[in-house]
């Protein structure tokens, strides 16, 4: 799969941007700040129908526009697909398919698989759970659509439970019955998405360790494992039995919603014992795992979104990286650099590849070379 | 907008209060009632006071009334053994429509959703249950209740409350069936109503 052309209208800092790519490599070159990774959240966008980096899409628009647009056009094994979004403030998020609008976002989701590296990846191992389930999430719903409807399911139904209970409180009125069309959504629901991601987890893990020792070329074994309540038998009970702090706390204690992707290193929590090139290596191998788990279930490569890479990894890390690169494990590539001349070199080794460099002034692209 | 005069930016300004109504249409509509007959807007205004000053609701259904029962459940012909359970008035409206149903509505004037503030004391549940026990005690006893609510989280949430509530009575309480429309192709159907139209087939029947 890859992305022909790219146009951008009123986007982030852009006022208008047309750009055609190479199938192969694409490198974004500009000092900080000129707006190369607002070029790759607009993939991202086309992708995925929201943003790698802010959730709420007005505040994507230009300032003081009133809307963007994005549109590409994609290669999908060689069917063509069109591809147009639309965001107006005061309306609602408008994907147009061929020309045609989508109904639901959801829809959307999985036809266009899509890998991001970015430096503040190592959130997923410094932050709270919620950044862990949200990478498994999506990524399990690239592949699994029956997985994507069950758990917008059960983020609506916490939601409703959640805020009964904070009516329940306000008015001073405490009906548990009232309680019970969602709890028993929320504990059916919360057994199936438990489910899936621990069988994920299965074909995730190998993935993982291998890529882990590839670019780390160390032997040491890490590994994830997913801690949830909700796989254990009594779990109907356990969740009942909640019902006095979840009345006190006026929200829901049990559930999906809660679990966690542990990540380990020599069995221990890479968190507090892996040193930072640990770190470094282990978020990579991540991305790469979920690359490799794409391609397998989509029967096509992902777009690989590479934010920023040169100036956050050492050089071993990268020319493993590079040694992916040559090795054609990847399709097509977006890289963004803030020095020209490095990226010029890095992928100077790289022999009857389609390289095309983009320089980025201030919201324009200025010079596109081979 | 600037106005000519403030008979007309009051006009307009009230009727574009109304839904799906903005400030162009209202004037659209003032000047179009300025140039008809004066008879035309005395009569239109008069309807509109009687609709709000003399339209009631069932006591016992919730439908409109022009008295405290409304024409349905005052119907001899209507079979009061089965109650059909609605969100809102165009629902009971498009069951009469269908000519399929005898029996009587029940209108709970909403669905239960906690994050727009509805809970079920804010619809009309304790009404209908109150509404099946006494009619055990009484000669007309109810039967059945079918619940015709919308295909959604919601509608799928108050089906579950009200068959919970309703089950100590002991009476059959069904629910639509979802599933293809009359005329419609599968291919252009999509996967959850197939799905579900598959897993609640019923027998073919030769008759």
């Amino acid at each position: 799969m890859y992305l022909k052309n790219l146009r951008l209208h009123q986007f982030k800092n852009y006022q208008k941007a047309d750009l055609d790519f190479s199938r192969e490599i694409n490198c974004l070159l500009g000092i900080n700040g000129s707006g190369k990774t607002n070029l790759l959240d607009a993939i991202h966008y086309l992708c995925l129908t929201k943003s790698a980096f802010q959730s709420m899409d007005n505040l994507n628009v230009l300032h003081g526009g009133e809307f963007f647009t994005l549109s590409g056009e994609f290669d999908l094994e060689g069917k063509n697909w069109e591809i147009r979004l639309v965001v107006e403030n005061g309306k609602k998020k408008q994907l147009l398919r061929q020309g045609k609008p989508v109904e639901k976002m959801s829809e959307h989701i999985g036809l266009l698989p899509i890998v991001l590296i970015a430096p503040d990846d190592t959130m997923l191992i410094k932050d709270g759970s919620e950044e862990r389930r949200r990478f498994f999430d999506g990524m399990i719903c690239q592949v699994n659509h029956e997985y994507l409807e069950k758990l917008m399911r059960y983020q609506h139904f916490l939601k409703q439970r959640n805020a009964l209970l904070k009516q329940f409180a306000e008015r001073g009125n405490w009906k548990p019955a009232y309680l019970e069309p969602y709890d028993r959504e929320i504990v059916s629901l919360s057994k199936y998405i438990a489910g899936v991601r621990s069988d994920f987890l299965l074909e995730f893990q190998p993935k993982l360790l291998e890529f882990y020792r590839f670019i780390s070329d160390a032997q040491e074994p890490v590994g994830v494992s997913y801690e949830s309540d909700c796989m254990e038998e009594n779990f109907m009970e356990s969740f009942g039995q909640c019902l006095q702090k979840d009345i006190a706390t006026r929200r829901t204690n049990m559930g999906i919603h809660k679990d966690d992707f542990l990540f380990s290193i020599n069995d221990f929590k890479i968190k507090n014992f892996g040193s930072q090139g640990q770190q470094k290596s282990y978020v990579i191998a991540l991305k790469l795992a979920q690359f490799q788990i794409l391609n397998q279930q989509k029967g096509t490569k992902p777009l690989l979104l590479l934010d920023d890479i040169f100036d956050k990894l050492d050089d071993k890390r990268i020319g493993k990286l590079m040694e992916l690169v040559a090795d054609r494990q990847f399709g097509q590539l977006f890289i963004t650099d803030a020095r020209p001349e490095r990226s010029r070199q890095i992928l100077s080794g790289m022999k009857e590849t389609d390289v095309r460099f983009f320089t980025i002034e201030k919201g324009k692209v200025a010079a596109v070379a081979q | 907008m600037n106005f000519p005069s403030k008979l007309i930016e009051n006009a307009v300004n009230e009727i574009s209060r109304l839904p799906g109504i903005g400030k162009k249409t209202a004037l659209r509509l003032v000047l179009h009632l300025l140039k008809q007959k004066e008879n035309t807007t005395i009569e239109l205004a008069d309807s509109l006071i009687a609709l709000r000053t003399k339209v009631r609701y069932c006591q016992v259904c919730h439908n409109v009334a022009e008295g405290e029962i409304c024409d349905i459940c005052k119907s001899h012909r209507r079979d009061k053994s089965i109650i059909c359970v609605v969100e809102d008035l165009p629902d009971v409206m498009a069951i009469e429509n269908t000519g399929q149903f005898q029996g009587l509505y029940h209108i709970l004037g909403g669905v239960i959703s906690p994050i727009q503030g509805v809970g079920p004391d804010d619809l009309k549940i304790e009404s209908l249950i109150k509404r099946v026990f006494e009619s055990q005690s009484s000669g007309e006893a109810v039967q059945e209740v079918i619940l015709a609510l919308p295909a959604t989280m919601e509608g799928d949430t108050t089906a579950f409350f009200i068959t919970r509530r309703l089950k100590e009575t002991g009476i059959k309480v069904s629910t639509i069936a979802r599933g293809i429309p009359v005329g419609g192709e599968l291919e252009y159907t999509d996967e959850v109503t197939l799905g579900r139209s598959i897993l609640t087939r019923v027998n073919y029947s030769l008759d």
